[in-house]
């Protein structure tokens, strides 16, 4: 950028810690969640809930803490990050505790399995888990590039966790769950994180080899194999993903956050072409021999097929989301006015969008929406402003697989791409889910603390001071 | 890095971009059809969240309300009072099998979503008042409706009664009947009952006043002699009809048409033929006339149309046909089929000194808040005979009555005019016949009553089987209801 204006966040000297900025945009973070709460609790049963308070004061706390250990160990860091994760966080939280209100979701829970458990309490502690690891991100992570030293342990730490859920039983036709005992974690979600790093660091290295020495073929440059290698099994490990575990979303979400980092470290167009020719090959053939991932398709292609033909799953779902949506229509029901429990078991996780389409409405929707693209946005940002490139990386890289996940999930439950299984950052019910993202913002505000943070003023030299003039 | 990087942000915005439009595509552009597919539950939802309003007789009364269930997605279950009585008139409305009739074609005004409650929705909205239904009040008199239902008891049947005057509908009852309240609901329990209903041999979900088309049999001599008159065919109604007996159908060489037992039908006047049901007599008033003035008269009596009352009635036919089947058709046998309703319609008009009006059940719609919003207006649907011809076909069917078949539908205090008819059916009479009476009643003070019966399928031996015996009682039941409760 030439022109530097008074926005950017680049480091000019003396920016302004904004740390104030935060505070205030916290307090209404957590006022509109709080006010959400009472609004539902109006609305279902004409009181004030009782949540409201533990709720509110959990919000309080784990905002304040967050923001204090932020104030304290990482001033310059960008303001709207943190705030906007609490929004959401917040706003999730009411979402999970008022489908936890839905009666037709606790029958229904009641006739699968016997009883019914709240969502709200667990989320509201994985919250607390997400963000105490936020805290420890920011307290020991004194510097994100200590993290390039764990390139390669990165990448086997990546593979063992994307490898792990083959051994684990199917969940709802996925393969993303590896239990231990009462706890369920969704490896995804932590891989995202892991291969963003082991790619900041691979690509750092290598990106001038990829860049630079290649040979040009029809137009395009294509590289050395040895370097060419680590992207081959990247493809087909996602293509592995893909079919082994039938989970469409994580394959997606590797493999679009590759093929941009790909192009961010080698600044060349040509791995985009790669990378799209691979995914749509790739595509095909899965969608071709996979039924899990063929019904997914069907069900896009015609949500509302089903009713006429044979009852699939995947199908009443995606037409039930659909309709919340439109029925949600412009400003929506009003929280805890809808219907959106009719989706029924995944409600308030995969599909907690359309709780927001229907209760808040194409208002709500597009406020929502625009959280998750400012989040991104700053994300890119900061790796603007990085002056490091392994820093610049794992910024894009961080932001890009945010934003990848926000489209699949988003576009999935509004029938605008086939429906994936992942979860909505921040907003849907799933311990894995929160605390990464959670540790996903942890590391981007410990990036653009570094990247804003003032230049240190030079050593005073004696060379510099004032002659000193001896007077008679 | 950067030019990249600023390449990738435009990607990310063009994501979220994609989103906006798409949300705004669902929940703007396609938020109305979306909201209202058959496949939304919440349009049912919705439907049962509130009270539904109710439908009222004898100006007043429920014959419907709501109740509260405890579970479920529908907060509000209908409850019909005597529902097997009231079921051919009201419908039904069940959260798992929809509507039919009244419920359904009057659930705007039920629900509360009609437009014409536009007004008293933007008033409670603002006054912070609970949703609720309007009314809809029927022309239904209570006391007529059970004398008809207990008159048809457990015999198959049904009753229409019209006011003359006006049109509207008395009494519409309907044997074997069933309760609408047993399926209302969404259980398992309500999807049995619903399932035995719709198994029944015995039909008792189907209308029969409305909706069961009959051959009429003698009583359809009625709108014989009204077309003869009506024609200049015969104009005294004492006068010699210059009838032979027998009498054969024409261009047939088999047995000659026979009358019901050996009664002087040779050179019958027509009040005679009426008054002993004479067969000759009318098969050959309708051959004289021949197919197309019959279908005339029986047009303007409302046949082969379909009647909204506003509830649908099949069409009763009066064939386009060849002349011996037209002979026999115009003694209500043949392809001729009519509902009670249309034959309650004929008594009506005869009744109605010639003008035949449009049968209705809605008096009135009303707001949640009692206001009417609607009143009907009696209307006239056609003018099948002319007063004088319809007091001379009055004075025949009072004849019938007095010293006739249709002995058995006097009532004291009142003039009955009446034509019985017993209806052969099945191949060559192979079934046991349908009675039917159609009649009328008037009293120094007005309050006239039009009633058409029919017993469909009694356990009477089938010698016994005649509408003056089984089905004019029933008759004489509902006019005797509808006087009393006037006066």
């Amino acid at each position: 950028m030439s022109v530097v204006t008074n926005t950017t966040t680049i480091g000019a000297i003396d920016a302004p810690s904004r740390r104030n900025t935060e505070l205030m945009m916290m307090v209404f973070a957590i006022a509109i969640s709080v006010f959400a709460y009472a609004n539902v609790g109006l609305a279902i049963d004409g009181s004030l809930p009782s949540g409201m308070f533990g709720y509110g004061l959990g919000l309080v706390l784990l905002g304040g803490v967050a923001h204090l250990v932020v104030r304290k160990f990482a001033p310059y860091a960008d303001p709207l990050l943190l705030p906007l994760a609490t929004l959401l966080n917040g706003l999730g939280l009411v979402l999970i505790w008022r489908l936890d209100q839905s009666q037709r979701l606790i029958d229904r829970a009641e006739g699968a399995w016997g009883k019914f458990t709240p969502d709200a309490p667990k989320q509201l502690m994985y919250s607390a888990v997400g963000v105490a690891l936020l805290v420890a991100v920011l307290i020991i992570l004194k510097d994100h590039r200590i993290l390039q030293r764990y390139t390669y342990i990165s990448m086997v730490a990546a593979l063992v966790l994307l490898v792990l859920p083959m051994f684990f039983p199917a969940v709802n036709g996925a393969k993303i769950w590896v239990s231990l005992g009462p706890f369920s974690i969704q490896p995804g979600e932590f891989a995202k994180i892991i291969i963003a790093i082991f790619f900041s660091g691979y690509l750092m290295v290598k990106r001038d080899a990829l860049a630079l020495a290649s040979r040009r073929f029809m137009g395009l440059y294509l590289p050395r194999g040895r370097d060419l290698g680590p992207i081959l099994v990247i493809w087909a490990l996602s293509i592995l993903i893909l079919v082994f575990e039938t989970d469409l979303g994580t394959s997606l979400l590797f493999f679009g956050l590759f093929v941009i980092m790909l192009y961010v470290a080698t600044e060349r167009t040509s791995w985009i072409v790669f990378g799209l020719l691979m995914s749509a090959a790739g595509a095909v053939g899965v969608a071709t021999f996979e039924p899990h991932v063929q019904s997914r398709v069907t069900a896009w292609q015609d949500p509302f097929a089903c009713y006429s033909t044979d009852v699939s799953g995947a199908c009443e779902q995606i037409s039930n989301a659909i309709m919340s949506f439109g029925s949600g229509g412009t400003l929506g029901t009003g929280w805890g006015q809808g219907h959106s429990d009719l989706i029924g078991f995944a409600a308030n996780a995969d599909f907690i969008l359309s709780t927001v389409g229907e209760e808040l409405g194409l208002a709500g929707m597009m406020a929502v929406l625009l959280i998750y693209g400012l989040i991104v946005e700053r994300g890119v940002r900061t790796a603007l402003a990085a002056r490091d490139p392994f820093g610049k990386l794992l910024a894009i890289g961080l932001s890009g697989a945010f934003a990848i996940q926000v489209f699949v999930v988003a576009g999935g439950v509004m029938g605008l791409i086939p429906l994936t299984g992942m979860t909505m950052p921040f907003l849907a019910a799933g311990g894995s889910s929160v605390i990464a993202n959670w540790a996903l913002i942890g590391i981007l505000i410990r990036i653009s603390d570094t990247a804003r943070r003032p230049a240190p003023t030079p050593a005073p030299s004696s060379d510099a001071e004032m002659t000193q003039v001896v007077r008679p | 890095m950067n030019k990249p990087l600023r390449r990738i942000a435009i990607f990310c915005g063009i994501l979220v971009l994609a989103l906006l439009v798409r949300t705004n595509y669902l929940q703007y552009v396609k938020a109305d059809e979306l909201s209202t597919r058959d496949e939304n539950r919440r349009v049912r939802i919705e439907r049962y969240a509130h009270e539904r309003g109710n439908i009222i007789v004898d100006g007043g009364k429920s014959v419907t309300g709501s109740v509260e269930t405890k579970s479920g997605d529908f907060k509000y279950k209908r409850v019909w009072e005597n529902g097997p009585l009231w079921a051919p008139v009201t419908g039904y409305s069940s959260q798992a099998f929809g509507a039919t009739q009244l419920e359904s074609i009057e659930d705007g005004i039920l629900t509360g979503n009609d437009d014409q409650l536009f007004f008293d929705r933007t008033m409670s909205m603002f006054t912070g008042d609970k949703k609720q239904g309007g009314n809809v009040v029927t022309t239904l008199n209570s006391a007529a409706q059970k004398a008809a239902f207990e008159g048809l008891g457990n015999k198959k049947g049904a009753v229409a009664a019209l006011d003359p005057k006006t049109g509207a509908i008395l009494a519409l009852a309907s044997t074997p009947s069933y309760d609408p309240s047993t399926f209302a609901g969404n259980s398992d329990k309500d999807s049995e009952a619903w399932q035995k209903l719709q198994k029944d041999k015995d039909k008792p979900m189907l209308n029969r006043a409305l909706r069961e088309t009959y051959p009429p049999g003698s009583t359809f001599k009625v709108v014989t002699a009204a077309a003869a008159l009506e024609n200049g065919l015969y104009t005294d109604i004492d006068a010699d009809t210059k009838s032979p007996l027998p009498w054969r159908l024409p261009l047939t060489t088999g047995k000659p048409l026979a009358n019901e037992g050996n009664i002087p039908c040779e050179n019958a006047s027509l009040r005679e033929a009426l008054r002993m049901s004479c067969n000759t007599v009318f098969g050959k008033i309708s051959d004289d006339l021949g197919n197309q003035k019959m279908i005339d008269e029986a047009d303007k009596f409302g046949f082969n149309k379909e009647i909204f009352s506003p509830v649908r009635s099949a069409a009763s036919i009066y064939p386009k046909d060849n002349r011996p089947q037209n002979a026999m058709a115009g003694i209500g046998q043949a392809s001729n089929r009519a509902t009670p309703l249309q034959m309650a319609m004929v008594a009506a008009a005869v009744a109605n000194d010639g003008k035949l009006m449009q049968p209705y059940m809605v008096a009135k719609r009303q707001s949640p808040g009692l206001d009417d919003i609607y009143t009907h207006e009696p209307e006239q649907l056609s003018q099948p005979l002319s007063g004088e011809n319809a007091q001379k076909l009055q004075q025949m069917m009072e004849t019938v009555v007095s010293s006739g078949t249709g002995t058995n539908a006097k009532v004291p205090g009142a003039t009955v005019g009446g034509k019985t008819g017993t209806a052969q059916h099945g191949l060559n009479n192979s079934e046991k016949p349908y009675a039917w009476f159609i009649s009328y009643a008037k009293t120094d003070s007005g309050s006239p009553v039009a009633v058409a019966v029919v017993v469909e399928d009694s356990k009477a031996l089938r010698d016994n089987i005649s509408g003056g015996g089984l089905a004019a009682p029933i008759a004489q039941a509902v006019m005797k209801a509808v006087i009393d409760s006037e006066k």
